[in-house]
């Protein structure tokens, strides 16, 4: 969802597409349309991105394989963050153990060198694997994400509560440049979506 | 044709062939009831154990270590021992949430959950050991933490008890964040079904999880960087508690076998854990659908496996002692079987070595009372290992004239029980307020859960006709 429809502060209402033609159009939300077979489901994405239309998304209660290829999304950048979260980690663990044996308080210890990566190693990598995996949570969730986030423009339709159950939700936003009720009810229709309804503002 | 054939050799990974919603409603349901009569009898009993062993944590703090059986020469005792016991026992639950995650183990999804939750719980319980072992705890920030301080005073990054800080910790924090990570599809199901305070709090710490495919895209990531992350990190853990004896030089402790024999031992006994508490679970919570014997079945082969493992340890350590011709190493080892310890010595190796051996049989993998004792022998037989390393290689010291016998005083036993009481009540509370199994990971790996085809292939519409319970994925 992008931030323009998260700034509707009314409830919203669900109308059945046949009893859309009425609504205001510019109350509309999102068309939505239900699915359980995935196969159908991804045929759907596919056809949907194939259509031009950009902001649409697909609710499931499980990762569906392959899902996000057929909506044509772009390959996520995660794996950038996280190897700069573990560089960082790494560099903070050379800096701390070199920093404090070598120039904050050199200690000698039996005439060893001050510092030596050898005995840094442990710190080093476990260091790394921290920075690491906070950056990849804290990054996914906080900035791909968008998370936390407490309101949801769906989230009184019955059928997108039960999208963390056993129901599928394709929706198509009334945000997309392409979107008119009209056409993206009949696309959904068409490629066999359950309940196709209108949500509105 | 593959997918066909493999679907109808391999058994399912969940009994009964529920649809998605059953799934859902049975494992919520578990949340959802009220707890029963038995549960509090338990959390009762358990949070007692608890409290004692809390009692005695601050007499200990308050009087000080000399209240345990520990002295010269032998300085580490039931502490350490316990603390090696309990990380070792964490290490089943990594092992199965990412390294059975990398190895596209789909058995996994039944159990990661619980098993997870048991390591965060017995890595606490192990921190508190060395902890208390620190004497003046109030002080033992600046010897563990880096920080600076008007002394100028920094740890020391050339010990090894130093970096078992480090290493600890990480693990800790790591294995705490994949859990979270993991629950949170998890807790916006439950945000959905409950009210009342229950919905409160799982809409908080689900964080607004909607299911978005654009979500779920980086999640999926995230989650196989951590499961990459944590899978080394898990055998780092126990080589740096190994190194905590390895990298000192006392006779029987400075070996080099040391960290892939602790590395095994620790996933060894970890599973044994797994199996006591799941065989427990299922039938308390009615799960015999979701924990199958299959899956039983599975860890105890890895029980097996890793059991061998160790009892190759053990004697290659031996061998190796004769082999080396340095006459204190042949002495403590031919002092571990032949000593005052070697009741310790003989228990653990019919614990660990002789008792998983019934596991050649199927029958015996697959039979609940069989396997619930093999577990415990397994738990006890672990716990003897790292207590005879430690008061072996310790009491007997290069000086006969300070040899000496370990016994535990009273204090440092009803820390241990005290220990099992927390880690005991954490999962009992769990069990109740936490989804057990991964929903929706379960859910991904049911039949017809996963299209038959993916990527662009067009022409694919085709196959959606098809029945989905012939493509379970690549099961």
């Amino acid at each position: 969802m992008d931030e323009q429809t998260l700034t509707q502060e009314s409830g919203t209402r669900t109308i059945a597409a046949a009893d859309a033609a009425g609504v205001n159009k510019d109350d509309v939300i999102a068309v939505l349309g239900n699915f359980t077979d995935p196969d159908k489901l991804t045929h759907a994405a596919q056809e949907i991105h194939a259509a031009g239309f950009v902001d649409f998304d697909i609710y499931t209660p499980y990762p569906v394989h392959g899902l996000d290829k057929a909506m044509g999304l772009p390959k996520t950048k995660l794996p950038l963050f996280s190897i700069g979260g573990a560089a960082f980690g790494l560099a903070n663990a050379i800096f701390l153990q070199w920093w404090t044996a070598t120039i904050q308080y050199p200690l000698n210890i039996g005439g060893k060198p001050y510092f030596s990566p050898w005995f840094g190693m442990p710190v080093m990598f476990e260091l790394t694997v921290l920075l690491c995996a906070l950056t990849t949570v804290f990054v996914m969730f906080g900035l791909m994400c968008g998370l936390p986030k407490w309101w949801h423009p769906l989230q009184d339709d019955e059928g997108f509560r039960k999208a963390v159950d056993d129901t599928h939700v394709v929706s198509i936003e009334a945000a997309d440049a392409r979107f008119t009720v009209e056409s993206a009810t009949a696309l959904l229709g068409r490629l066999g979506a359950d309940d196709v309804r209108v949500v509105t503002a | 044709m593959n997918a066909v054939k493999s679907e109808s050799v391999r058994e399912p990974l969940i009994l009964g062939n529920p649809t998605m919603g059953q799934v859902t409603d049975k494992i919520a349901g578990i949340i959802e009831a009220p707890p029963t009569k038995k549960y509090w009898v338990l959390l009762a009993f358990t949070a007692l154990l608890a409290a004692q062993g809390l009692a005695s944590v601050a007499y200990t703090v308050l009087v000080g270590p000399g209240v345990w059986g520990v002295k010269n020469p032998i300085g580490w005792g039931w502490a350490i021992t316990n603390f090696v016991w309990w990380v070792g026992i964490g290490h089943a639950g990594t092992l199965i949430s990412a390294i059975l995650f990398l190895f596209r183990q789909k058995w996994r999804t039944a159990i990661n959950r619980s098993a997870e939750a048991m390591t965060i719980f017995a890595v606490i319980c192990a921190g508190l050991f060395p902890l208390l072992h620190t004497g003046r705890q109030w002080i033992a920030v600046y010897w563990l933490l880096p920080y600076p301080n008007q002394m100028q005073m920094w740890t020391n990054f050339r010990s090894p008890l130093e970096w078992d800080v480090f290493a600890v910790s990480t693990y800790l924090t790591v294995s705490l964040v994949f859990w979270y990570t993991g629950l949170v599809p998890d807790f916006a199901t439950m945000r959905n079904r409950v009210k009342g305070l229950g919905q409160k709090l799982f809409s908080f710490f689900s964080l607004g999880w909607t299911g978005s495919t654009k979500h779920w895209q980086h999640y999926e990531m995230a989650y196989l960087i951590l499961a990459g992350l944590s899978t080394p990190l898990v055998l780092s853990v126990h080589s740096i508690v190994s190194f905590d004896f390895a990298v000192s030089v006392i006779p029987g402790w400075h070996t080099t076998i040391f960290p892939p024999y602790f590395v095994a031992g620790a996933i060894f006994s970890g599973f044994a854990m797994v199996v006591t508490l799941l065989v427990i679970a299922r039938s308390v919570l009615n799960l015999h659908d979701f924990i199958t014997l299959k899956h039983l079945d599975n860890m105890n082969k890895i029980i097996l496996a890793t059991g061998m493992m160790v009892g190759y340890a053990y004697s290659m350590e031996f061998f190796i002692a004769q082999f080396s011709e340095y006459s204190f190493e042949q002495f403590v080892f031919v002092n571990r079987a032949t000593g005052p310890y070697a009741w310790a010595y003989w228990s653990m190796v019919s614990c660990n070595v002789l008792a998983p051996q019934i596991f050649w049989f199927k029958k015996m993998r697959r039979n609940i009372a069989v396997m619930f004792v093999v577990s415990i022998f397994v738990n006890i037989g672990m716990w003897f290992e790292r207590f005879v390393i430690i008061a072996t290689s310790l009491h007997r010291d290069f000086l006969p004239a300070s040899w000496d016998y370990y016994t535990p005083s009273i204090v440092e036993v009803s820390i241990y029980v005290g220990t099992m009481g927390i880690f005991l009540t954490l999962f009992l509370l769990f069990a109740k307020f936490v989804p057990m199994l991964a929903i929706a990971e379960l859910k991904g790996v049911m039949p017809g859960a996963q299209p038959s085809h993916h990527g662009d292939d067009h022409s694919a519409h085709n196959g959606a006709a098809q029945s989905g319970a012939l493509h379970n994925g690549h099961a």
